[in-house]
């Protein structure tokens, strides 16, 4: 498991965590029961604080991403592969729908815009 | 869970200063910087905790009980570190500790040696030879050994460098593994707080400023820089701290204030607790000049 954390970063460090770690499970890198670093054992490695890290695994456990189970610890929670997809899917859609509405507004045309998608699908790792 | 401090609606006066209405606590596991400028009752605080200066008025409770009454047993639970060398300068640190670890009934010599190897502090040289450094790890040790559940430090990081305050920043992360004991870490050097503090108790000439979470008073406020011409009287009267100089100005908003019309026409800034310190210090003192 691999978390890094960038003080530069505009985006706050709990989102930063979050997002790793859900990708992390999302890929399939961490499998279902594996076991999370404590919040406070996390909080060391990094060094931020315990209030940080405990903040990203309440997130992820809203997600349901993670069940934590007291004086055990934080495992990644058994995934329904299905509703991962569709909840990743309309997170996609959001997005897009955001750019469609942005689009309109600087007047581009459909064929425009997928002309970038294709050049982003090409050039972005 | 029991609180491992409570203070409630602290009062000290003295000729020329007072400590007002100072309420605060903290639970187990976690680590609460103690900030504010010179002066502002810091250290008075911490003393007031340890009953080294009796209090007017209020109520401190420490493992939910009244830090007077319990004084000798609450003590036996607390490791107390602070600036200035509190030990017999012409004893080695083995010496130094004889006389010490008597006076704690849960003394762990084991434990004892494993920090002292730990922080390779040498047992046979003097300790008026210790650099600063060294007797603050000495008197780190000497709190561990005892099994602290309370560790109170008073500005541990004055004067020490760098890489031994960062050695300082792992050894605080160890005592709190185990979510039994917290830390009150006071410092005007609030760098160190930036990373590892869960909590930040902020109090300026006496008075409470806030007791909160250090992520929630991050994401409170933010820095904005920008030109002069837009500081009309609506905008001043929101900004805090504001500096006004040759070539534009400076203050801090809280995000609750933000106002769409300065989008795009300052900069913004995450601030840090140095940020938030010396902002609302000035701000203060402003006030105080035009009242």
């Amino acid at each position: 498991m691999r978390i890094l954390i960038s003080n530069l970063s505009q985006q706050p460090i709990y989102e930063q965590i979050v997002q790793q770690i859900r990708t992390m499970i999302l890929q399939g890198e961490l499998q279902e029961g594996a076991p999370l670093p404590s919040i406070r054992n996390l909080a060391k490695d990094l060094q931020i604080s315990v209030i940080t890290t405990k903040r990203a695994y309440e997130e992820l456990e809203r997600e349901g991403l993670i069940v934590t189970i007291a004086s055990k610890g934080s495992f990644v929670a058994a995934q329904n592969k299905e509703l991962l997809k569709e909840r990743k899917l309309r997170i996609i859609e959001e997005k897009l729908i955001e750019v469609v509405k942005e689009s309109r507004l600087l007047g581009l045309k459909e064929e425009e815009v997928q002309t970038m998608l294709e050049i982003l699908f090409r050039e972005v790792l | 869970m029991e609180k491992i401090l409570e203070i409630n609606n602290l009062n000290k006066s003295f000729q020329d200063f007072a400590l007002k209405d100072i309420s605060f606590s903290l639970e187990p596991g976690y680590i609460m910087g103690f900030i504010g400028p010179n002066g502002a009752g810091k250290s008075t605080t911490i003393k007031l905790i340890m009953n080294l200066l009796k209090k007017d008025s209020g109520e401190i409770k420490i493992f939910g009980k009244d830090h007077v009454r319990y004084e000798k047993e609450i003590k036996e639970d607390i490791g107390f570190v602070y600036d200035q060398n509190h030990f017999y300068d012409n004893l080695s640190i083995t010496d130094m500790t004889k006389i010490l670890a008597p006076f704690y009934k849960k003394w762990d010599q084991a434990r004892y040696l494993h920090y002292i190897e730990q922080f390779e502090l040498p047992k046979h040289r003097l300790i008026k030879e210790f650099s600063k450094g060294m007797v603050m790890k000495y008197s780190l040790a000497v709190a561990l050994s005892h099994q602290a559940r309370f560790i109170i430090m008073d500005e541990p990081t004055a004067g020490l460098d760098p890489i031994i305050r960062s050695e300082l920043l792992d050894i605080l992360y160890e005592i709190i593994q185990d979510e039994t004991a917290s830390i009150l870490f006071s410092t005007h050097i609030t760098k160190d707080l930036d990373k590892i503090a869960d909590y930040i108790t902020f109090i300026n000439r006496g008075n409470m400023v806030f007791s909160r979470p250090k992520d929630e008073i991050l994401e409170s406020y933010r820095v904005v820089k920008g030109d002069k011409n837009i500081l009309t009287g609506a905008i001043r009267k929101k900004l805090i701290g504001l500096k006004e100089h040759g070539v534009g100005f400076e203050a801090m908003l809280a995000t609750k204030d933000w106002d769409n019309s300065l989008q795009e026409r300052v900069l913004i800034e995450p601030p840090n607790l140095e940020d938030i310190m010396i902002y609302t210090v000035r701000e203060d003192r402003q006030n105080k000049i035009d009242s």
